[in-house]
């Protein structure tokens, strides 16, 4: 097995590392300090040098989003830290705040100063009240130390942290719901362009906002400790350095895990004890509940787990949420659950979404229930087809690709599961013209 | 009614942002506090009254996240996630092992209003599945035996 370096997850096993005395005893605010002492734009090249890319799942490059801000802006803008993490199989962003919240903490300082942002929200899931404890605990510390406030460490720099809880949507998770949500409105998407400017010139109060994942932000903090360049050796390609996979399901050890971007997913599997009791694996989903599954074939298994190479064979990296299914798995079933939970979590605002998502549980619904007809799986890939690019925002995909990624591969459970073909087409062929 | 307290609370987060509607989440997520875990129409009133929204407003936004409960529920709120993770560890068979224990299905309350059961979405501990919440508190690495004791504490309670 190759060697995977432990970048966020280094002292994972410090006792009290959530403690700040703790925290800097272990390279603890080095970087925050340094990137007080240096230029805005030279925080935001030295994420560039590190290749960093949005570990929230769109894998957006972080030092473009920051540039984005306009320089010249005098008037308050934000940086807000997405803590949602509702994408079902991912449990990284939960870990780190619950057992190291100063990294998020320090890495809002470093994102804040590449902004020149004085205001930042956090907003975590409703759900999340330990983790949201966890880092207001360590947001008073920051301050009792002089990391957070007026003047910190001398450096002229001000910053304000603040802790906004969710209250139960997956859809919060979105950048501009969670903006709509922060502003104490529904958590419906916002106006993108070209109706509408970017966050970055027009976000949370009409001010310029970046929006970033936790596990990106938390990543500053080591990157400006080992040198952006230092960080962009790891990896290859356009997937450099670390991530935090969650790996659950059919394996022997589920848990957080960081690997290098690219390790095989085998290896990954390995590391998480294999196959739960020796049971052949059927399949796997590599991001996250939105991504489309893989056959767990030595094909797939193969793979390294990368952004480009997820894309290149059809599916994502995503959040980071890989999940093992050994063969007492039905595909249609956990279809079925996932369908549920998507037309469920749809916030109803554009009509793809709302109504393809309802369709795609009640057909699953049927098929499930032993109604299925012959005609469903062309109706469900139909119905895929007219949310994929027609919906407000990325949702609808969500619910759509992992259909279509099922039915790719495991088309025959579905088939497997609709009673009698010949006569369903029967009852649904057009009716004789009456002779007279 | 908000306490003295409460309010006080209320007006510290106004501050924390630059509109006083933005402070709407955790306004109702107060006003759930101090009325015993739901929001009955008159929580939802005042919360109206101090940030100078219409009522309709409010509710518009209360409705939209499931965490603001909108009838009283019982005491101890168990929701066992159903998501994928956790389905293919077992989830359902914890659901129907709890509902039978409190004699009540998925989405019910205990007639003494002790216990709500509800199925709950991905809760982020995918890893230590299956898992669920009680209140604010997270179970995970759920067994039989282990779930059969937690209600066994949670019914003395
Ligand atoms: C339905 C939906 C849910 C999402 N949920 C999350 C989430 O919980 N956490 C997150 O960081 N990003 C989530 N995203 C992605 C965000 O929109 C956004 O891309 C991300 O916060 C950007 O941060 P990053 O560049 O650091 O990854 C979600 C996207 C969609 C469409
Ligand atoms: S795709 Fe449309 S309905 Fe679905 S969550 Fe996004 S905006 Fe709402
Ligand atoms: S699927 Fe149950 S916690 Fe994520």
């Amino acid at each position: 097995m190759s060697e995977q370096p432990q970048i966020l997850f280094k002292y994972r096993n410090v006792e009290n590392y959530n403690n700040i005395d703790v925290y800097m005893k272990h390279e603890g605010y080095a970087a925050a300090r340094k990137a007080l002492q240096m230029e805005p734009d030279a925080v935001i090249e030295e994420i560039k040098a590190s290749g960093l890319r949005g570990r929230g799942g769109a894998g957006f490059p972080t030092h473009i989003k920051w540039n984005g801000i306009p320089k010249n802006w005098d008037k308050p803008h934000y940086l807000v830290i997405n803590a949602d993490e509702g994408e079902p199989g991912t449990a990284k962003d939960r870990e780190l705040m619950n057992k190291m919240p100063h990294l998020l903490v320090e890495g809002c300082i470093i994102a804040a100063r590449a902004i020149r942002s004085n205001r930042c929200y956090i907003y975590i899931r409703g759900e999340y009240m330990e983790p949201g404890q966890s880092v207001r605990k360590a947001i008073q510390e920051a301050y009792d130390k002089g990391f957070l406030g007026k003047n910190i460490q001398g450096s002229g720099f001000d910053l304000d942290i603040h802790v906004h809880m969710g209250a139960g949507s997956y859809e919060c998770g979105e950048e501009s719901a969670l903006m709509s949500s922060l502003m104490g409105e529904r958590g419906m998407p916002r106006h993108k362009p070209p109706s509408a400017p970017l966050p970055v010139i027009s976000g949370v109060w009409d001010s310029p906002t970046i929006v970033n994942n936790v596990e990106t932000v938390a990543t500053a903090a080591p990157i400006l400790n080992m040198g952006g360049a230092a960080y962009g050796k790891i990896g290859s390609g356009r997937s450099l350095g670390t991530k935090l996979f969650t790996v659950s399901g059919h394996v022997n050890k589920p848990a957080n895990y960081e690997f290098v971007l690219g390790t095989p997913i085998r290896e990954i599997l390995e590391t998480a004890g294999g196959p739960l009791n020796g049971k052949p694996l059927k399949f796997f989903i590599p991001g996250g509940s939105s991504t489309p599954l893989f056959p767990a074939t030595d094909k797939f298994l193969d793979l390294p787990l990368d952004y480009e190479t997820m894309m290149a064979n059809g599916s994502m990296l995503g959040s980071g949420g890989l999940m093992f299914f050994d063969e007492g798995v039905s595909v249609p079933a956990l279809m079925t659950r996932l369908m549920h939970f998507y037309a469920h979590e749809s916030c109803g605002k554009c009509t793809p979404c709302r109504e393809g998502t309802n369709w795609l549980t009640k057909i699953h619904d049927r098929i499930m229930a032993g109604g299925g007809r012959h005609e469903d799986i062309d109706l469900l890939l139909d119905i895929c087809n007219n949310i994929g690019g027609r919906s407000f925002c990325a949702l609808g995909d969500a619910a759509a690709m992992p259909i279509q990624g099922a039915l790719k591969y495991f088309r025959h459970e579905y088939e497997a599961l609709i009673p009698d073909r010949s006569l369903s087409s029967r009852i649904y062929a057009p009716l004789p013209v009456a002779a007279g | 009614m908000f306490t003295v307290e409460a309010k006080e609370q209320l007006d510290n987060i106004v501050k924390k942002y630059p509109t006083k509607r933005a402070a709407l989440l955790p306004a109702l997520w107060l006003a759930q506090e101090q009325y015993d875990g739901w929001l009955p129409p008159e929580a939802l009133r005042e919360v109206a009254g101090y940030l100078e929204m219409p009522p309709a407003e409010v509710e518009g936004v209360a409705t939209f996240y499931t965490m603001y409960n909108k009838e009283k529920i019982g005491k101890f709120h168990i929701e066992v996630c159903h998501n994928i993770a956790c389905m293919v560890r077992g989830a359902d068979a914890l659901i129907d092992q709890i509902g039978e224990k409190l004699g009540i299905g998925k989405g019910e309350t205990t007639p003494d209003g002790k216990f709500t059961l509800s199925g709950a979405e991905c809760l982020g501990a995918c890893a230590n599945a299956p898992c669920m919440m009680i209140g604010a508190k997270y179970f995970e690495d759920l067994t039989p035996e282990k779930v059969d004791a937690i209600v066994e504490e949670y019914k003395k309670k």
